[in-house]
């Protein structure tokens, strides 16, 4: 609640405040800035490999050349035409599917969750507390327990195997309905919602034209976040699907890294699927949190709401 | 639950007509559920029913020459005195107690850190720090896979060209620290920027307060910045339980290419994943799913508890 409520240095004080920092300690800030860089190099030592193997064929990833610097070839142009048409183009397929699972289960997850956090912020209704400790139990339930139990009961239905079994499971975001409700309810002044009720105007049209644009960071910030829960997701998808055709990348390239080590001596052309496919699959999510900075880094301290 | 939903229709025909002059908190009541009732069915479907559920079906076993009959609580008397499962919790538990410290530390420092600069490198720094949250946990495995293998790696080339021993990371002695390193490159940049936003939220005038008052940096980091950020290391806490309780993509990832360090009982979640998809056991793995939700939410109920009356005690 804390820093929602407080008031947000402006940015004239805080360089101000860095200016008087940095006259004086200018020295000892080479500690910190050492630190970060120390830091910069571990985080992003897994990404170079990544991006320097993907450049090599077969001889160099298995030849013995330096596995942090690139080889005598450069292969990143075959290897990419040999991803998308390996299998009649099915890295495609996936890369797809992730895409409709993570805008499927994202959009709808939200858009449950800005509606529901609204409900509960602006309306008391029987049944209303009760409802709110339930939801606040349910974010410590283990959302990967639920998993298996909700295989049995898709596959009665004949369920499993299809997007539904996938998407569906994914709209329930009980830590995404708590983040908007603490938003609305601090966000969003009754006083405004009564005037617009005067003025005769529909409780959903109060909602869409008065509530929503007032918790839109709190939108994109929950929208980003389920997103990437989907995109990431891989334990659901595992256990609901069986036919390749519908995975998301996720389980597609473990199926393909199960492959390739399974039979080490044929596998040696899917090692360099694997590893360009991972790289390819990372880039729209670290495309998107590249441009959406302004939205993500404002909207993610709602986590530290207590 | 059910009691919530059988309840509603009986309350709100009650207040009907007892408020039939309030018409506005009349409708607001009705409004209010609707708001709420699309996320109500997909709580009610997707998080009550395979609850329900699954402690259905654990009550069942399924036996070769019985079928499946009524079995009680016996799934879980075998859960709890099954080796496999208590060595998964075994591990998850030992796994949380040592990754969460570390991760927590490691988080709060970089955000001190970021917080206390504000230059070009360090704003580069808080993208960068951040960046391995953006990659799926399945990629970000596969990559570090790739980084400990004796082929693919580099770490063979700098021990030859150390001329020392060779050094695996994914033999069963260092098993637990190479996960320890995934999960804490995974998640590290994730708790940063919750602390670092909260830090952001506190007003400069307390720090300049108690530089007034003599405190140095260091004072002022852990007696000011540290307290007031508590609530946000508390969520975060809360949140690296919940995750690492249920671990299960690392380890199955990385399964295929350990050599046996990652057995298919390695942790809780596999344990049952195993039981269900290769035994088609799927009454005992609700009863371990359900042991292992049990177990989480205790876990965390104890936590919040304790940590609810220390802060209490502390403003007292």
């Amino acid at each position: 609640m804390t820093t929602l409520t407080a008031p947000r240095p402006t940015v004239a004080a805080r360089r101000e405040r860095a200016a008087r920092a940095g006259g004086p300690r200018k020295k000892l800030n080479l500690v910190p800035h050492l630190f970060l860089g120390v830091l910069i190099l571990y985080f992003l030592v897994p990404l170079w490999w990544l991006i320097v193997a993907s450049t090599k064929d077969v001889q160099g990833l298995f030849g013995g050349d330096s596995a942090l610097w690139f080889g005598k070839t450069f292969a990143f142009g075959e290897n990419l035409v040999s991803l998308v048409t390996y299998n009649d183009g099915i890295y495609l397929q996936w890369f797809g599917n992730s895409l409709f699972y993570a805008v499927a289960g994202g959009l709808g997850s939200t858009a449950l969750a800005v509606l529901a956090g609204y409900g509960f912020a602006k309306f008391r209704f029987a049944g209303r507390n009760f409802s709110m400790a339930l939801l606040l139990g349910s974010v410590m339930v283990p959302l990967t327990a639920l998993v298996i139990p909700t295989f049995v009961m898709m596959s009665s239905m004949s369920l499993t195997n299809t997007v539904w079994a996938v998407i569906l499971p994914s709209l329930l975001n009980p830590f995404g309905v708590y983040l908007m409700s603490v938003y609305a309810s601090e966000g969003i002044a009754d006083d405004m919602l009564d005037a617009a009720r005067v003025d005769g105007a529909g409780e959903f049209r109060i909602f869409a034209t008065v509530a929503l644009p007032l918790m839109r960071p709190a939108f994109v910030t929950v929208l980003l976040l389920s997103i990437v829960s989907c995109w990431n997701n891989y334990f659901l998808p595992l256990a609901m699907l069986s036919s390749p055709k519908l995975f998301p990348i996720t389980v597609g390239i473990g199926l393909w890294q199960g492959q390739a080590s399974a039979n080490n001596g044929g596998g040696e052309s899917l090692w360099s699927l694997i590893i360009i496919g991972s790289l390819m699959s990372i880039v729209p999510l670290v495309i998107a949190f590249l441009s959406l900075q302004r939205y993500w880094q404002g909207g993610l301290s709602l986590g530290s709401l207590k | 639950m059910t009691h919530m939903t059988l309840e509603r229709p009986a309350v709100v025909a009650s207040t009907r007509g007892a408020r039939t002059p309030r018409r506005r908190s009349l409708r607001s009541e009705q409004i209010g559920w609707l708001f709420v009732a699309p996320f109500a069915l997909i709580f009610l479907i997707f998080l009550v029913a395979p609850l329900c559920y699954a402690f259905y079906l654990s009550l069942f076993s399924k036996g070769l020459a019985t079928g499946t009959v009524f079995s009680g609580l016996d799934n879980y008397v075998k859960a709890f005195t099954d080796p496999a499962f208590l060595n998964g919790v075994g591990f998850v538990a030992g796994f949380s107690l040592v990754l969460i410290p570390l991760q927590m530390l490691l988080s709060l420092a970089v955000a001190l850190v970021l917080d206390a600069l504000t230059t070009r490198f360090a704003r580069f720094a808080r993208l960068m720090v951040f960046l391995p949250y953006a990659i799926p946990a399945v990629i970000g495995s596969l990559m570090w896979g790739f980084l400990y293998s004796p082929t693919f790696g580099p770490l063979s080339q700098i021990t030859e060209a150390l001329g020392t021993a060779q050094f695996l990371p994914l033999s069963p002695d260092n098993i637990f620290g190479a996960l320890v390193n995934i999960v804490t490159w995974q998640w590290a940049g994730y708790y940063m920027i919750i602390i670092y936003a909260a830090l952001q939220g506190v007003d400069p005038a307390l720090y300049e307060a108690a530089r007034l008052d003599g405190a140095n940096a260091w004072q002022i980091a852990w007696r000011i910045k540290v307290p007031l950020v508590s609530s946000a290391l508390v969520v975060i806490l809360v949140f690296a339980l919940i995750g690492t309780l249920q671990f299960f993509t690392e380890p199955q990832i990385l399964r295929p290419i350990a050599n046996g360090s990652i057995q298919p009982d390695f942790t809780p979640n596999m344990y049952a994943y195993t039981q269900a998809f290769s035994y088609a056991n799927f009454n005992y793995a609700s009863a371990l799913s359900f042991a292992l939700g049990i177990v989480v939410f205790i876990a965390v109920a104890i936590f919040l508890f304790a940590s609810n009356r220390k802060r209490k005690g502390f403003s007292q």
